[in-house]
């Protein structure tokens, strides 16, 4: 890939993903009442590593979904059809505090998406944003409470996030010209 | 892969790649049937015209739910109580639908070729919901969905698709999309509605029904279309259930693990025996179920399409 620059590097990524979890911790101190649900394609990759970090702080599994935003997006009418991806949240998230874990907040209209989506499986008690990369440029009154790392963009960058777990050869966060 | 066709006329102009990605959106669909709340804000503001110009009960409801599921308002349109009988034609009524904004036209005609003509003459997306004896892509999709999801692939399966071939618009939009897809299809009847020209279409054709499907994964029935077939294709139904009949001697002569599958309406005792339609191996009620969880993805794909079917291939 040309002019693609490394963002973050597999330990960068960990060590992002570690401070989250921590922080985390540290906001919700009923660890029992915390889920983490992750928005394909990568938030859910990010949503199972924080999982297991969280496990080992607080000593007890802590549930993991899986929610697809598309049929709740905004814009559905000015593009193709995106990719619909399977949502699977095995627990009530009634009463409990929700993570959404995504891989790059960007408009925040994806987040948007997903709140609206969330709420068709119950009424959660607290939302919260876990993000690994803030890009800035929002269109919505939305803000993340846990960030990886805030990357000042410009709007013809893209910045992608590749993991083992969907196939890539290492864990990386590059950003490219589009 | 992305869809960017913006109507459902027919399977025969699409990839299997196409074919495809209606499935694998048809999945997430299926998963919000079965959540508390079954709808999604999708198509929210759209309208629908299901335009029935041919009765149908089941494919309407399936189009009607799925269009609510997706929050898009929805319209019936049946040509019993409509200006058809008042002398207006297919294409005037159809505009007279658009000058109200529809942004869908879901058609069912008796003629082959009507939902194409709409598509040349509307700016809504159009979908076939069956048209004369040509095609009926949505039960084809839904059936390769069923396929799928019980057996894993399609691709290498045997399938056999039993009855009224002739008059079958199912059973030319099945044998399109399954062999797009890979699976070697069979078709059995009685010699007058099962024509060796559909060797044309890549299927093999017998009229020995227990060779039909000894080796079968799948069965598909198909009704005898009565409304649809002058009254000297075959002697008698007494005879057609005796010779094509799916019954118990006949079931246990094929693989245990073929399924049954029937687009509906079943005529019990007739094409299939009572006890085998509410059998474990018919899959009769789940094809119902997926036909709506199809119908959602396909108006979901169709509404991000803005290329003609036509002009795109």
């Amino acid at each position: 890939m040309p002019d693609a620059t490394v963002i973050l590097d597999a330990t960068a990524i960990q060590r992002a993903l570690t401070r989250i979890a921590h922080e985390i911790a540290e906001r919700n101190e009923r660890s029992a009442e915390v889920a983490l649900v992750g928005i394909p394609v990568g938030g859910d990759h990010l949503a199972a590593r924080l999982a297991k970090i969280l496990a080992g702080i607080w000593n007890h599994a802590v549930p993991v979904g899986i929610l697809d935003t598309t049929m709740h997006r905004d814009d559905l009418d000015d593009r193709v059809a995106p990719t619909v991806h399977p949502t699977d949240i095995p627990f009530d998230v009634t009463g409990k505090t929700v993570v959404l874990v995504d891989d790059v907040l960007f408009s925040g209209r994806t987040t948007r998406a997903a709140m609206d989506a969330l709420n068709d499986f119950g009424r959660p008690r607290k939302i919260q944003l876990a993000v690994l990369i803030d890009r800035g440029h929002r269109e919505l009154p939305i803000k993340a409470d846990f960030i990886g790392k805030n990357v000042p963009t410009s709007l013809d960058e893209k910045i992608s996030l590749l993991l083992t777990e969907a196939g890539a050869e290492k864990d990386q966060v590059i950003l490219q010209k589009r | 892969m992305a869809w960017t066709k913006k109507h459902l006329l027919d399977i025969e102009s699409l990839t299997a790649d196409e074919i495809t990605t209606v499935l694998d959106t048809a999945r997430g669909f299926k998963a919000v049937g079965e959540r508390a709340i079954k709808k999604v804000p999708a198509l929210r503001g759209k309208t629908v015209v299901n335009l029935f110009v041919e009765p149908s009960t089941r494919t309407r409801i399936s189009f009607e739910l799925a269009a609510q599921r997706l929050s898009a308002d929805i319209v019936n349109f049946s040509a019993e109580a409509s200006s058809f009988k008042k002398g207006e034609t297919l294409k005037d009524t159809a505009l007279n639908l658009q000058a109200l904004n529809a942004d869908f036209i879901i058609i069912r005609h008796s003629a082959s070729g009507a939902p194409h003509f709409l598509s040349r003459v509307l700016d809504a997306h159009v979908i076939n919901a069956g048209d004369g004896a040509h095609a009926h892509p949505t039960q084809a999709l839904l059936d390769c969905f069923t396929i799928r999801e019980r057996k894993g692939k399609i691709a290498g399966l045997n399938v056999t698709i039993l009855g009224d071939i002739l008059y079958s618009r199912v059973a030319r939009s099945d044998i399109w999309a399954l062999t797009k897809l890979g699976a070697k299809v069979t078709l059995c009847g009685p010699s007058t509605l099962v024509p060796k020209t559909f060797e044309r279409m890549g299927c093999r054709v017998t009229h020995d029904v227990d060779e039909a499907i000894r080796d079968a994964d799948i069965i598909n029935l198909l009704r005898i279309q009565h409304e649809r077939q002058r009254k000297t294709m075959f002697p008698s139904i007494g005879e057609y259930t005796q010779l094509f009949g799916l019954n118990q001697k006949r079931l246990a002569k094929t693989k245990p693990d073929a399924l049954i599958m029937h687009p509906g309406p079943i005529n019990r005792g007739v094409e299939i025996d009572s006890e085998i339609a509410d059998s474990n191996r018919s899959v009769i009620l789940e094809q119902v179920t997926n036909g709506l969880a199809v119908r959602m993805a396909v108006l979901f794909l169709v509404n991000g399409g803005k290329v003609p079917a036509e002009t795109s291939n």
